[in-house]
């Protein structure tokens, strides 16, 4: 069967989704403006990649389910980009900010 | 027996993409109103409390552990470690449903279940003059995180159930350490909630969370 993780880094990434939720939720509380969102968002995409990698054990599987996992990501980024720049350049809108 | 493996891992991935298209357009709705009314969901999500968001992180991040190490016990034919492992999970799911529920009761408390109840207070809003204009709004906001956290809820009750199956599995001693898919592919089921709650925290708990604490 795959290879499997050691004890010692599920540990370790439990550690760090921990860590990173703590930090998430301090730097809420500091006014980064427009920024905060993407901040939230970019450290939300790297515990969602710890958990995918490492507690999934994606990263072991073949590369068959390798390219279904990559299609997840490419059919969110299609559905939300697509629809993101629709409604960015309706000039129209009441407050023509996408975050 | 590792083709059927692969197959068997394959296969749950495809159910998982389903389950991203489902929670995607939910996402997406989400993304296009906060796109709208940012300053009505900024202060709405006010009325949310993170401490129990960051809580609820905290402990599905822990149950997400233990499945984990569930996994990788059954992979090694440990079984009372997997059975322990199993239960430290669906208690912690458990835990997670429970603190959902109470942040549910507060909402119904303070009528902020759209449709249903009485009315919202408006008195601590005068940043927005047209109240119900903003009332409406807010609703969009709470309409979202009912259905989002809500689907999300289900989702986790389900895994308990799936959960308990594979418990009792377990306790019969079906699994061995050349036979443990089931447990493998709950796993997978398991971790994908996860991740939709750790994407969910930030985007319902923490957006109007700034002017709050400071």
């Amino acid at each position: 069967m795959h290879q499997l993780p050691s004890v010692r880094s599920y540990v370790l990434v439990w550690l760090t989704l921990t860590i990173m939720t703590f930090v998430t939720f301090y730097i809420s509380t500091i006014d980064l403006g427009d920024w905060n969102i993407v901040v939230a968002l970019l450290i939300a995409f790297f515990k969602m990649m710890l958990v995918i990698l490492i507690f999934m054990n994606v990263k072991a599987e073949s590369p068959l389910t390798k390219l279904f996992v990559g299609a997840g990501f490419f059919w969110m980024v299609l559905l939300l980009g697509q629809v993101a720049i629709d409604y960015i350049s309706r000039t129209w809108m009441p407050e023509g900010k996408m975050w | 027996m590792e083709q059927q493996f692969d197959s068997a891992t394959l296969g749950m991935w495809v159910f998982l993409l389903t389950e991203i298209m489902f929670f995607g357009g939910m996402f997406c709705a989400y993304m296009i109103y906060r796109s709208m009314y940012p300053a009505a969901f900024a202060s709405t999500s006010q009325h949310m409390n993170p401490l129990w968001g960051a809580t609820n992180t905290a402990v599905l991040i822990v149950s997400s552990l233990s499945m984990a190490l569930a996994v990788r016990a059954a992979h090694l034919g440990q079984q009372k470690a997997l059975q322990i492992l199993l239960l430290i999970t669906i208690f912690f799911g458990l835990c997670f449903l429970g603190v959902k529920a109470i942040e549910y009761h507060e909402h119904w408390v303070d009528n902020k279940v759209p449709l249903i109840g009485g009315h919202w207070d408006y008195s601590n809003t005068p940043e927005f003059p047209n109240q119900a204009q903003y009332a409406r709004q807010a609703q969009i906001l709470f309409c979202f995180y009912f259905f989002m956290t809500g689907f999300h809820a289900v989702h986790m009750i389900v895994g308990v159930g799936l959960m308990l199956t594979i418990f009792a599995m377990a306790h019969k001693g079906k699994f061995n350490s050349s036979y443990f898919t089931p447990v493998e592919i709950s796993g997978l089921y398991w971790h994908f909630v996860d991740i939709v709650w750790i994407f969910l925290f930030p985007l319902l708990y923490l957006i109007g969370h700034t002017k709050n604490l400071i």
